[in-house]
This record gives C-alpha cells, sequence and structure tokens, in this order.
C-alpha cells in the first residue's frame, strides 16, 4: 500500500475529536447555565458533527492514512489510521450526531439529574470516545478509547440517577460493557500472536493457528456481542436505552452499537487473514437468533423506548446475519456474493442509525410533552404533534421495511446474497441458508407488526388519558434534528446505487474484490447482473405517487360528494371511550401467543365480578433467570469462599504476598 | 419498441382496474351457484362501487388526514402492483424498477397503512381487525416470499416478467419444488385476499371480522377505492398465481416482437379464460371449506410458510442432485 | 440441467409424498389420516412403476402391485373398519402444538436431505436423489408416532414409515429382493391385526385408547 504524503484526514478527524472534548469542557465554565450549553455548545457540536461526516466521506475512497500521537505511556505512542472502513462509520457517526446534537440543543432546555454543563461533557468526550475507537490502530489506543466510550455512556445512562432503577440498569450495563472489553483485550492478546506488538499492523502480518485464530475471533465475538446487544448479551440494552435521555438513546442505539459492528469487522476481516466458515455459521445462526428474539419481545412491550431497544436487537441481529453471511461467502470463494451481503450489513448499519435515531427522538418529543413512557396512557397524538407524527410516520415505515425507503434496501440486499446462494459444498450449510432466508423474512415481516403497534398507539387512535390534550408539539431545533434523520431515511432509500459506489471501497479493501459495476446507477440497483435482479426506487416511486395522485384526481374531479363530520360510529355501538382502543398488551397479544416458549410470562387476571377490573402481564427475557440469575449466585458463591481469606490482620495479608511472589518465583525459574 | 413496451404497461394497469371489479363479481357468482342461491349479476360490483362513490363521506370527528389519505395509497399501491405482475405481457418496462420482492414489500406497505388507517379513529372494532390483520400478515408475509423464492431459484431472478418468461422459455418440466410453492401459494392467497378459511368476506358478525373490521369507519368514495383495491388485491394474486405456475400464454418481448398487438390480442382473452378457471376454482374451495377458528388461523399459515420453505428444500435436494 | 420424464416424474412424485407426509404429521382427524396413508400408498405404487418401467427391473411391477393390494386398499379398509368399530372418530391429540410439531418436522428434512446429500453421490439410480426425500419420510412417520397420543394414529404412523422405508429402497437401489419384500407386506399385515387385536384388549381394560393409561403399568 503507498504510503500518502499527508494524512489530512486524519489530521481533521483528530481535530474534530479533539474539538468536541474542548466544546464539552466549555460546558463546565457555567455547569448550570442552560442557555449557554443549549444555544451555543449543542448546536456547536453540531457543526463539528457535519465536519467529520464531510471530512471522513472525502477520506472514503482515498488510501489508508497512518499517523502517530507521541502521547500515551513512554515508548506506548497512539497509532492511529483512516482508512475506508473507519471513514464509513466516521461518516455514520458525524451525520447521525449532527442531527441528534441538533434536537439534542432543543431537548436539554429543561435540567434534569445531572447539571447541563456536564451532561454536555460527558456528551462530547462520548461523541470524541468514539471517534476515536473508528481510528485507533493499535490495541492500546482501542482499548483506551473504548473504554472512555463505555465510561462516558454510563454517566450519560445515569442522568437521572436519583432513580434507584435507573442506577440499577447502569449497573448493568456497565458490569457487561466490562465483561465485553474484557473479551475484546485478550482477543488483542491472542492476535498479537507472540510478537507482543500490539499495532494492528503487526497482528495483520502474525501467522496464527487456526486453533488460535478462531479462539481470537470468539473472543471478539464475544466482547463486541456484549457492546452490540447480541443475544445472549443483550439483557442490559433493554434497561439502559429507556433509562437514558433520548438523545443519548438514540446516540447510544443508533451509533454506539456500530461501534460493536466495525470491531468485529475490523478483526475478522482485516487482522485475521485467514476467516473459516464455521465462524461465519455461527455469526449468521446467532444473528438470526437475535432478530428473532428482539423482535418477539418488541412485539410485546408496554413502554415504548422499551420497545424500540429490543428493536435494535433485532436490527443488529440482521447486521450480524448479513456479517456471518459474507464471512461465509468469502471463505467459499464467492467473492461478489460476499460483497453483496457486506454491502448489505453496512447499508443496513447507516439504515439504523437514520430511523432508529429518529424514533427514539420522536420518544423524547412525546416524553417531554406528555411526561408519559408507557404506552398504555398514549394514544391520538397525531392531532396534538403532528410534526414529531409525521416525521415519525417516516421512520417507523422506513424501519418497518417498506419500499421505497431505506430499510427495505438493506433487506432486499440481505434477501438477494441469501437467494441467489450456488452450490456451498457444506451440505448442511447449504440447507441452513434457506432456513435463513425464512427466518429473515419472518423477521421482516414481525418489525412491520411491532411498527404498527408503536405507531398506532402512541400517535393513532383517542387519547387514552384526559392530559394528553394539553401535549405540545416540539420546537424548532428539534423539529430540524427530526427532519434531517427523517430526510437522511428517503435519500437513503431512493439513492442506493450511489450509496453502494461510494462504499465499494470498503469491499475492496475486506475482501480484495468489489460490487459489479452494474451496481453503480442512479437509477437502478443491479447487485449482481441485470437479469437476476433490479430495483430502481426512483421509478418506483415516481410510479406510485403518480398513481396514487392519479387516483386523487380522478375521483376527486369526478365525484364531489362532501365530507361531513360525525361520531365514530363502530357498529352503532353508543357507549365508547378511550379505554376500548387496544392497548399495547392487546395488541401484543398474537405474538405472546404464538411465541409463548420465548417468554416466561406472569398474569393476573381480574376476577368476572371485580367492580374495577385489573389485568397485568410482565413478560420477562428467559435469559435472566436461565443464564444470568445462576451466573450472579455462581459468583456471589465463589466471592463467599474467596472471603474465607479475609481475615483482617496485617500479617496475614503479607503472608499471602509472600506465598504468592514465591510461587511465582518457582514458575517462572 | 420502447413506446410500445410503455402502452402495454399502461394497458396491463388499466385492464386490471377495469377487470378486476368484474373477477370478484364472478367469484360471487359462482359461489351463489353453488349453494343452489339465484347469483347476483356479474356487473353488480361495478354499481356497488358506482353507488359509493356518488355518496357523501361521513367522518369521525377524531379521523386525522392519515385517514383520508390512506384510501389512495392502498388503491395507488394495489395498482401499481398490477404494474409489475405480468398480467398480459412480460414486457414491462416497470419490472425492472422493482422485482418480486418488491411487491411483496408493496403488498405490506399497503397493509401497514390500512392497518394504521384502521386504528386511527380509536374504536374498539379498527384496532382489533388492525391487531388481526398484521398478526395474519407476518406469518403470510414471509410464505409468500418463499413461494417467490422458490421460482426465483428455478429461474435465477427475483424479476417477474423474467420468471414468467424463463417458464414459458423452457422445454417442458416438471418441477416438484413448485408444487409445494403452489399448495402454499394458494393457502396465502385466501389468507390475504379475506377468504373462506381465514376470514370471510361476507360476514356481518363483528367479532369474527378482520378486514371488514378495519374498514369499518371507511364510507362513500372512501369505500369505494378501498373495495376496489381489496378487487384489485384479488385479481393481482390471481395473476400472480398465473405468472408463476401458468405463465403460458403471454405476450414475451422477444418471439412475438414482429406483431406486438396481435400478441396482446391474443394474450387477454387467455388470461380472461385462466381468470374465469381461478374464480370458480376460489369459489368452489370456500364453498367446501369453513371458516377456521381465529387461533387456528396461525398454524395454518405456519403451514403454509413451512410448506415454502419444503418448496426451496426441495429444490436444492433435487436439483442439487441433478446438477 | 434437463432429465427425462420419467426422472421428473419420479421426483414430482418424491415430492407429493413429502408433502404428503406433512400432510399427515399435520392432521388432527383419524379418518382422514387413514385417508391419506391410503393415498400416500397410491403414489409411491405410481412411483414404483415409472421406475419399474423406466429401469426395466420387473420385479418393481410385483412390488407396487403388492404395495397396491396392502396399502391402498386392504389395509386402509382395515383400518377404516377398527376405527368404526372400535367408535375413535374423534379428533387426535397431539403432545406437542402442531406448528411446532411442523417446525420440529422441518429440522428433520434438513437434517436428513443434508444426510442424503453425500451418500446420494455413490448411487448409481436415476432416483437416487430422491433419497433424502425418503429417509425424511422414515423419520417425519417416526415423529408422528412420537407426537400422538392415540394407539390407531401410532399404527399408521409405523405403516408410514414402512411407506418411507420402501421408497427409500426403491430409491437407491431399485428395490429390495422380492422375498424379503414379501417377507415384509406379510409382517406389515400381521402386525395389523396383532395391533387391531391389542386395540379392543387395551379399550376393554380401560375404556379408552389413549395411551398414557398405559403408563400405570409401570411398577413402581
Amino acid at each position: 500500500m503507498p504510503e500518502p504524503l499527508t494524512a489530512a484526514g486524519l489530521q481533521g478527524v483528530v481535530g474534530i475529536a479533539l474539538a468536541w472534548i474542548g466544546v464539552g469542557i466549555l460546558g463546565l465554565l457555567r455547569p448550570n447555565h442552560v442557555g449557554i450549553v443549549a444555544r451555543l455548545l449543542f448546536p456547536a457540536g453540531a457543526l463539528l458533527g457535519l465536519a467529520m461526516a464531510v471530512v471522513a466521506f472525502t477520506a472514503l475512497p482515498l488510501p489508508a492514512q497512518q499517523m502517530v500521537l507521541p502521547i500515551g505511556l513512554p515508548d506506548l505512542p497512539l497509532h492511529l489510521r483512516l482508512d475506508a472502513l473507519s471513514a464509513f462509520f466516521l461518516v455514520l457517526l458525524g451525520s447521525a450526531s449532527a442531527a441528534i446534537s441538533i434536537f439534542a440543543a432543543g431537548y436539554f432546555r429543561e435540567g434534569e439529574g445531572t447539571a447541563p454543563g456536564l451532561l454536555c461533557l460527558q456528551y462530547h468526550v462520548f461523541l470524541a470516545s468514539m471517534s476515536l475507537v473508528l481510528v485507533a490502530d493499535d490495541a492500546y489506543a482501542f482499548m483506551v478509547a473504548w473504554e472512555t466510550m463505555a465510561l462516558s455512556s454510563y454517566f450519560l445512562v445515569t442522568t437521572q440517577h436519583r432513580i434507584p432503577e435507573i442506577r440499577r440498569a447502569g449497573f448493568v450495563y456497565l458490569l457487561i460493557a466490562h465483561a465485553g472489553a474484557l473479551g475484546i483485550l485478550l482477543s488483542f492478546g491472542v492476535l498479537q500472536g507472540g510478537s507482543w506488538q500490539f499495532t494492528f499492523d503487526a497482528m495483520r502480518g502474525a501467522a496464527l493457528s487456526p486453533g488460535w485464530a478462531s479462539t481470537a475471533f470468539l473472543l471478539s465475538l464475544f466482547g463486541f456481542g456484549a457492546k452490540a446487544g447480541l443475544v445472549p448479551l443483550h439483557v442490559w440494552l433493554p434497561d439502559a436505552h429507556p433509562a437514558a435521555p433520548s438523545p443519548v438513546s438514540a446516540m447510544m442505539s443508533g451509533v454506539m452499537l456500530k461501534t460493536a459492528l466495525y470491531g468485529v469487522l475490523r478483526v475478522s476481516f482485516d487482522l485475521l487473514d485467514q476467516p473459516l466458515w464455521w465462524w461465519g455459521a455461527i455469526a449468521l445462526v446467532l444473528g438470526l437468533f437475535s432478530a428473532l428474539y428482539g423482535v418477539a419481545f418488541a412485539a410485546v412491550q408496554t413502554d415504548m423506548k422499551r420497545l424500540l431497544a429490543y428493536s435494535s436487537i433485532e436490527n443488529i441481529g440482521i447486521a450480524f446475519t448479513a456479517f456471518g453471511l459474507a464471512l461465509l461467502f468469502h471463505c467459499f470463494d464467492m467473492p461478489a456474493l460476499a460483497a453483496l451481503a457486506l454491502a448489505a450489513m453496512l447499508y443496513h448499519a447507516l439504515n439504523h442509525a437514520f430511523f432508529k435515531s429518529l424514533l427514539f427522538l420522536a420518544t423524547g418529543s412525546v416524553l417531554h410533552a406528555t411526561h408519559e413512557r408507557s404506552l398504555g396512557k398514549l394514544g391520538g397524538l397525531i392531532g396534538r404533534m403532528p410534526w414529531v407524527a409525521w416525521l415519525a410516520l417516516i421512520g417507523t415505515l422506513a424501519i418497518a421495511g417498506l419500499p421505497p425507503l431505506n430499510g427495505f434496501v438493506s433487506e432486499w440486499m440481505l434477501l438477494q446474497s441469501f437467494l441467489f446462494t450456488p452450490q456451498i459444498p457444506q451440505p448442511f450449510v447449504n440447507m441452513l441458508i434457506p432456513l435463513g432466508a425464512a427466518a429473515l423474512a419472518l423477521v421482516a415481516a414481525l418489525a412491520a407488526y411491532v411498527m404498527v403497534k408503536f405507531y398506532g398507539v402512541i400517535f393513532l387512535g383517542q387519547m387514552r388519558e384526559p392530559q394528553l390534550a394539553e401535549a405540545r408539539d416540539c420546537g424548532r431545533l428539534e423539529r430540524l434534528g427530526l427532519g434531517v434523520l427523517a430526510l437522511g431515511c428517503v435519500l437513503l432509500g431512493l439513492a442506493p446505487g450511489w450509496v453502494l459506489g461510494q462504499i465499494d471501497p470498503i469491499s475492496q479493501l475486506l475482501l480484495g474484490n468489489g460490487l459489479s459495476p452494474a451496481g453503480h446507477g442512479i437509477w437502478q440497483l443491479t447487485p449482481l447482473s441485470a437479469e437476476r435482479a433490479s430495483y430502481g426506487p426512483i421509478v418506483f416511486l415516481l410510479g406510485a405517487v403518480l398513481v396514487v395522485a392519479l387516483t386523487y384526481f380522478v375521483v376527486r374531479r369526478l365525484y364531489h360528494g362532501r365530507i361531513r363530520r360525525a361520531p365514530a360510529w363502530d357498529c352503532g355501538f353508543p357507549a365508547q371511550n378511550a379505554r376500548m382502543q387496544d392497548s399495547a398488551e392487546g395488541f401484543g397479544h398474537p405474538i405472546r401467543h404464538i411465541f409463548a416458549p420465548l417468554f416466561s410470562m406472569r398474569r393476573q387476571l381480574p376476577s368476572p365480578f371485580d367492580r374495577n377490573p385489573r389485568y397485568r402481564v410482565d413478560v420477562e427475557d428467559r435469559f435472566w433467570t436461565a443464564l444470568y440469575l445462576p451466573l450472579a449466585r455462581g459468583v456471589e458463591r465463589a466471592a463467599e469462599w474467596v472471603g474465607r481469606l479475609q481475615q483482617g490482620r496485617i500479617a496475614a495479608y503479607l503472608l499471602y504476598s509472600f506465598l504468592t511472589l514465591t510461587a511465582l518465583l518457582v514458575i517462572v525459574l | 419498441m420502447n413506446s410500445v413496451a410503455i402502452l402495454t404497461q399502461a394497458l396491463e394497469v388499466v385492464a386490471a382496474i377495469a377487470l378486476a371489479p368484474m373477477l370478484t363479481g364472478w367469484v360471487n357468482q359462482c359461489r351463489a351457484w353453488l349453494s343452489n342461491r339465484r347469483a347476483p349479476p356479474l356487473l353488480q360490483p361495478y354499481r356497488a362501487l358506482r353507488k359509493l362513490l356518488h355518496k357523501d363521506v361521513v367522518l369521525a370527528e377524531n379521523a386525522s388526514p392519515l385517514f383520508r389519505a390512506v384510501p389512495y395509497i392502498l388503491f395507488g399501491a394495489m395498482a401499481t402492483a398490477a404494474a409489475i405482475i405480468p398480467s398480459l405481457s412480460t414486457d414491462l418496462p416497470f419490472g425492472t424498477a422493482a422485482d418480486a420482492i418488491a411487491l411483496v414489500g408493496l403488498f405490506a406497505t399497503a397493509r401497514v397503512f390500512i392497518a394504521l388507517a384502521a386504528m386511527d379513529v380509536g374504536t374498539a372494532f379498527g384496532s382489533l381487525g388492525a391487531r388481526r390483520e398484521m398478526m395474519i400478515g407476518f406469518l403470510a408475509e414471509p410464505a409468500l416470499l418463499m413461494v417467490v423464492f422458490t421460482a426465483s431459484l428455478i429461474c435465477g431472478s427475483t424479476a417477474l416478467p423474467t420468471i414468467a418468461e424463463t417458464l414459458v422459455g423452457r422445454s417442458l418440466a416438471i418441477y416438484p419444488s413448485l408444487a409445494f410453492a403452489a399448495v402454499a401459494f394458494v393457502m396465502v392467497a385466501l389468507a390475504e385476499n379475506a377468504r373462506i378459511p381465514i376470514d370471510n368476506p361476507t360476514t356481518h358478525l363483528e367479532l369474527t371480522m378482520i378486514h371488514e373490521a378495519m374498514v369499518l369507519e371507511y364510507s362513500g368514495r372512501h369505500l369505494a377505492l378501498i373495495e376496489w383495491a381489496s378487487a384489485l388485491k384479488l385479481f393481482n394474486y390471481a395473476c400472480i398465481g398465473i405468472a408463476l405456475f401458468g405463465p403460458w400464454g403471454l405476450s414475451g418481448s422477444t418471439a412475438e416482437a414482429t406483431s406486438p398487438m396481435l400478441a396482446l390480442g391474443l394474450a387477454l382473452p387467455v388470461l380472461g379464460l385462466k381468470l374465469m378457471l381461478l374464480g370458480a376454482g376460489l369459489a368452489l374451495m370456500e364453498t367446501l371449506s369453513a371458516k377456521l377458528r381465529l387461533f387456528r388461523a396461525p398454524e395454518y399459515l405456519a403451514m403454509a410458510f413451512l410448506l415454502g420453505v419444503l418448496g426451496l428444500l426441495v429444490h436444492l435436494l433435487l436439483w442439487g442432485g441433478a446438477q | 440441467m434437463n432429465l427425462p420424464l420419467s426422472a421428473q416424474l419420479i421426483h414430482l412424485l418424491a415430492a407429493v409424498l413429502l408433502l404428503l407426509s406433512f400432510a399427515m404429521l399435520a392432521q388432527r382427524r383419524v379418518l382422514s389420516l387413514v385417508n391419506l396413508f391410503a393415498l400416500q400408498g397410491a403414489v409411491l405404487v405410481a412411483s414404483t412403476t415409472i421406475v419399474a418401467h423406466s429401469s426395466g427391473q420387473h420385479h418393481l411391477y410385483y412390488s407396487a402391485g403388492l404395495t397396491l393390494l396392502l396399502k391402498v386398499l386392504l389395509l386402509p379398509a382395515i383400518l377404516h373398519r377398527l376405527i368404526r368399530r372400535l367408535e375413535v372418530r374423534w379428533d387426535t391429540e397431539t403432545l406437542v402444538n402442531i406448528p411446532t410439531t411442523l417446525l420440529i418436522g422441518l429440522a428433520v428434512v434438513i437434517f436428513s436431505f443434508g444426510l442424503a446429500q453425500p451418500i446420494s453421490q455413490f448411487a448409481e439410480t436415476i432416483t437416487r436423489s430422491t433419497l433424502g426425500i425418503a429417509i425424511a419420510m422414515v423419520l417425519l412417520a417416526f415423529l408422528m408416532m412420537i407426537m400422538r397420543r392415540k394407539a390407531v394414529s401410532q399404527v399408521i404412523g409405523f405403516l408410514s414409515m414402512e411407506n418411507g422405508l420402501f421408497f427409500a429402497a426403491t430409491s437407491a437401489t431399485y428395490g429390495m429382493p422380492m422375498v424379503v419384500e414379501l417377507g415384509i407386506a406379510l409382517d406389515v399385515l400381521v402386525g395389523v391385526f396383532i395391533l387391531g387385536i391389542f386395540f379392543f384388549q387395551i379399550r376393554e381394560q380401560f375404556e379408552s385408547l389413549d395411551l398414557h393409561h398405559l403408563e400405570s403399568l409401570k411398577e413402581d
């Protein structure tokens, strides 16, 4: 690879990260002054995000740039590197964070929990650490940035630290984040392969035996899976996301989860040179399971942010499915399909950053306007909050995977790569592939179910509580943030050919080959060849819009019937009220029924003679009781056992140290 | 050539829109004959639509703009779908913009919108219908995708016109996987079009309704559009069935290039004949079976889904062995 | 890619056999189960005849005839009679709900297809690629026997398993030797008679054909 003379892009990225930290520190000067923080600092952060997106975008087609920062421990400088893969994720980070910061400028007007200045520092350190994770080029820099990211997001999650549940959610998050970080650290330890050089360059050169390479892969899958929320390491996610303020949830779900995808791509395609096919099979199965699990749980949630959190698990599952597929194809030497699956994964990551952030921010607006998170107490907000409602509708349709928005494009590409699998030499894998396609189709259809529930219960119908009538629409800055994200969803849906052309350098970098050049047209998306499949969203949208408009004009021209308003008919039933609508529980009922084995449910049914009947159902994650509680008990028992060593006497402790030292000396010498 | 293709495209959509209510009328006629009743006239659905279009619209007080937009979106989606499906000709310029997966996505879009509209007014039956429709949908949609995939694997393409052309063009071959797909497709088509084992198109019992429960609050031209869209949906499904399992007689892009008009002229009566047969078959099936309990519906659809997957597997096994 | 017509027909019939196996797995009514079993026999006869015709193996004609007599006509008739005499026409209960059963069935199919793919490379018959379906049929019939509670449906599962074995033999090696086949046919016939007698005994003892009553015979 030719060494570029300048590293301008990389310098730009580092500069922006430092500027973010600077913005954060400025917030500390007047920690309780909401005006400065909201009106000045967050918009500045948003501008920096925009700059980051632009800088990274220009670096996308360039060869890799490297830099060594002489800070850190002596003789252990920070290596940084900006290649196409990093640049892609930086574009994602920059563009999503620009919109989220703009929204946050409007959102954090009321001080809640942590002082706004401190919040500003945590938020911007979080941003800076994420961008450093993406450009780190040695294990040391990576781990420092990774841990800073985990810590700063922990503080952001526990903004309202006076509420015990939120402290608990933060604790679980921190615990699992550290377990994951340990996995990543050990993985790097294996990856250096005896050279004791912890730069990524050295790891690329290290020749590992298949056994050690597999160990490294599995460790990194564990570590990054914990951050991404891959089942069964997902338990922190549905607690932490609702606990955080909405812009933070959007940032964590939309951007932070993607750093885990970045990590897993970096390790398995870049650092490990010879992937094995069964790694792909594992990732595929885990991904599909996560997707199905996440979407089934999302369908039965009654808290709007928890619902979105489970939906994130689903989307991460889809991304891991694509990743597994790309690995499989790569190992079986099917370059075109591997490139397609990889493109589907990256595209889905980008899409998810946009629509999930949009929806999380919309729930934030709803929360601000109504102070209500439970779906059972919302309803009918489309009349009171038209901006939020209509913009959220775009996000809803996009995440449900409906054409011509962006969610459909990535699912389309993934289905295509599933579909045109030629004969894979492993018979069982060959038979599993159609099953995977079936599961993916099921997940996509279930996502539509979940999103109809989400949107219908919050924004449509009658208001379930009288005080909702006082809800006000969000402010101008918030609208701008939501609007940018919604626009992103639409544009990403309409110009997939262009986007694929931009991310082609990544597959060149990781797989050594790109997509077929036919796939780069603006009008048409033809991933493999024109006879096989093509999708032209712009023509498609134009056709559909033309038909709808024509229908409208013809019908309105010819028929002049007036519109009369009257009470809803409902088969003539006279005494209707808002409680007769389907509740969130009711809407989830078919899923609870069909996927009963997945859930552990506790139900309280009212007696038929109850004057004030109450129905309550609690749906719990089986992994809590089956995996985590036993694990926690085991740890406690082990701790008790170790606790016997605690004597309270100095002499005893010195004895322990002495014995350890002797033992070590015996082993080493 | 190009102008002919665009003309064909337009003709196909217009034909679908114009003929769809007649198909519904024909099915109703057959049903009446089979149950020894006097049949309504074939054109009865057109009269009903006309009457509805002329009426005033009564809108619920809290209905949002979304509610009023949905009938147009629904009708537009179904008409767009008719442009993708090769019912008369396989030479469709619009077919390159959207393949079979996009078609399934289009149906899903229509479903999501009608379910949202049903929840919009906030009545008990509306939201009940929306929930049930989504329940049917989330199982029927993947099953339909599996059917399409089986055909795509055989033909190496997901574009419906190409699939139909490949199936016609090849020398007669029997595809066992298509047998599975066909059974699954029939099951899905019945469920998706609110037909008997799942829903009853003529029901007036509120608690058993699915599709009718969702459109309870619609009236006047909105209702007319929705009814027309349902008729179009049935028509579209029939045409998908024809394209996947019996595409003979379509006017192609290469073979009859010399006289495309003649080929089109031939394709129309052939399509009519096939639709008549299909409609009669549908009526027969509906007369012979009884409606399932609602919670047997997932079982039924799961069966369809599994059959679709089995079709894929059988294709891999038999063709994998044959290669 | 294009196979001779006979092979295509055999593939089609094999697919129909698999379809029927799944239909039996999903069927709740005992009488329909018997009819499906008869239909499975009929399809088997058809496919055996085609194999016989295309491969020129004449003994397969006799096998087909035997199958027709025994499994399409005689055994279903006996079973119908049994059901009428025993008055067990109600729905059978399954141990696990039907979608789950079908899902397990799907896993079984994948397992047997994966298993059969390498084996079928070695066989030389024109029907070799249907071996996976044959294995799947045997395992699915087994599954049906496991999942059902009522004795009659277990017998049908047993018979359907025999169908699968027969089909496996035809597809892998053009059928078993005639003597073996005759022996099996006789065994099956006698087996059904004995089971029929057992049914009466069981019902007299427990006033039901539900097999979980047999659990009370266990010595504690």
